[in-house]
């Protein structure tokens, strides 16, 4: 557990717990915070919760008992209405981009800006549009394709100029490298480095597998263990710890790299 | 005996537990299925009222359908014309064969299968587009980008299902009766002036609306049906596969039982008000 006291925190889980079929908790008294500002990786092994703990964060799940507030707000207490108009300060990038298929790359990026921008004109949609593909590295000759037509990497940029096209809060990246090669990888990593430090003030929140990556990247690393919270800390924590399992974890985790 | 007794009783306790177990689960689908439904077409009217979602897939439901439906709707009023006038020419009433084809495609063949053939066309691809979006995250895309999924890709899918269904089966219904003039006038020769006075004094325009009714609620059935089920996908491409597999074949039979009860309301109804049925 974390010995880290951080105030005024960007996401605050205290307690959560979260059980589908009423015997079995996945998550199990999960408790941290994730700093403002930082750039949070949430590692584990497979089937640890840490999909299920960003879905709760998101307000796609909600949990059985314990509380999480988000920018302040207890969003276990928000309307299913309240919770559509809250999550337009989310911005996530799916593993698999989750882009639109029946849209090009510059209507993807459009897409959340006709809905919750009413009054940008078209030509001001594509210009904002054409902004974030730029901050993300993608070449505006494939502006005009579909999904199925750019490689995994573009799809990824394209995902990611969508979750940024409104500015949001908070950031999150749901396994961003799986099922990529290294180079590709290392392009995504630099990327959500670069756009975190672009965007001064903002927080971002990483799922991943992917050790050496979040602790090359990450201010902070939460490691899950049984649906609770097995180290929180800085990467360097990770090093220094007597915890057994996440001795183990760090280790096979690196030499797989 | 006992032994045989004690294994029957066995036997018969988990049949009846089976029984239970799947009659339980089935009312809490169907009530899940009513919630689905309510919550989706209450967000209809709300805004942002998404019109162009609504023409896109009623171009989808209703204009792709129409050749499909009309070449049914041709060979259903040539087989049942040709079957009816076979029938009636051993009483000789061949000049029945007009009115008859007509009542029994404007009150019952028409809507069921256009029914039965858009739930299968448009209704089959709503699920599997639903239930890939399910899979592949974009409806959980939607989701955190603030927009709410039922408002966005169900309520207008329904909306366009219940507009299209009656102009497709009025479409049928005009098809199958040029079918049915066909082989009638053109092939065996009955009076065309016969033909179209024996349905102009035996059919009425109530029938007509019946029909258009029954279809309407069948574009409703087979839209939230399928919407349903794709929607709640889980798993990967099988997931997708029976999702839009069970779709397809509840809508089509909720179609099927639905318009026995329908078609009995109405007469109910007729009786009531003191209307010949």
């Amino acid at each position: 557990m974390s010995d880290l006291k951080i105030s005024n925190p960007a996401i605050r889980l205290v307690d959560v717990k979260k059980t589908f079929d009423g015997k079995e908790f996945v998550l199990n008294g999960m408790t941290f915070d994730v700093p403002k500002g930082s750039l949070m990786a949430i590692i584990g092994f497979s089937g640890t919760g840490k999909s299920v703990v960003l879905k709760h964060i998101l307000g796609l799940f909600q949990p059985t008992s314990g509380k999480i507030e988000v920018l302040g707000h207890d969003i276990s207490k928000f309307s299913h209405k309240e919770m559509i108009v809250f999550r337009r300060k989310f911005g996530v990038l799916f593993q698999s981009a989750a882009l639109f298929d029946d849209m090009t790359v510059l209507e993807n990026v459009c897409f959340p800006l006709i809905e919750h921008r009413p009054e940008l004109k078209e030509k001001e949609l594509i210009e904002v549009a054409s902004t974030k593909l730029q901050q993300v590295g993608l070449d505006p000759k494939h502006y005009n394709k579909l999904p199925s037509e750019i490689s995994g990497g573009m799809q990824k940029r394209t995902g990611l100029a969508r979750a940024l096209a409104l500015d949001p809060e908070i950031l999150f990246y749901d396994e961003p490298t799986t099922g990529l090669d290294p180079i590709l990888t290392e392009m995504v990593d630099n990327l959500i480095v670069e756009t975190h430090k672009a965007r001064e003030g903002s927080t971002s929140v990483m799922i991943s597998h992917d050790l050496d990556a979040a602790f090359r990247i990450a201010d902070y690393v939460a490691m899950l263990n049984a649906g609770q919270v097995l180290l929180f800390g800085t990467p360097e924590d990770f090093f220094k710890t007597d915890i057994e399992l996440v001795k183990r974890f760090v280790a096979k985790g690196m030499k797989r790299r | 005996m006992e032994n045989v007794i004690l294994k029957i009783s066995e036997k018969m306790d988990a049949i009846t537990e089976q029984f239970k177990t799947k009659f339980q689960s089935t009312l809490s689908e169907i009530g899940k299925i009513t919630l689905f439904a309510t919550e989706s077409i209450k967000l209809i009217g709300a805004k942002p009222f998404r019109y162009l979602e609504i023409v896109r897939h009623m171009e989808f439901v209703g204009n792709e359908s129409i050749v499909i439906i009309s070449l049914t709707a041709l060979f259903t009023g040539l087989a049942l014309s040709f079957q009816l006038y076979l029938g009636f020419k051993m009483f000789n009433a061949v000049n029945m064969v007009g009115p008859t084809v007509a009542l029994g495609i404007t009150r019952e063949l028409g809507p069921v299968l256009t029914g039965l053939i858009v739930a299968a066309r448009a209704g089959g691809a709503m699920a599997a587009r639903l239930g890939t979006m399910r899979v592949n995250e974009q409806i959980d895309a939607l989701d955190v980008m603030g927009v709410d999924t039922k408002q966005y890709l169900i309520a207008p899918r329904i909306v366009a299902a219940v507009i299209c269904m009656p102009l497709l089966c009025a479409v049928f219904d005009f098809v199958a009766m040029v079918g049915a003039y066909i082989l009638c006038v053109k092939m065996v020769e009955l009076d065309p002036a016969i033909f179209w006075d024996r349905i102009r004094a035996m059919i009425e325009v109530r029938y007509i609306n019946e029909g258009l009714i029954k279809s309407a609620i069948f574009g409703l059935v087979f839209a939230v049906i399928c919407t349903y089920r794709g929607f709640n996908t889980k798993g990967g491409a099988k997931g997708v596969g029976e999702a839009t597999n069970t779709g397809v074949v509840y809508s089509m039979v909720m179609i099927i039982v639905l318009d026995y009860f329908i078609t009995s309301l109405i007469r109910l109804f007729y009786l009531m008000v003191g209307i010949s049925a």
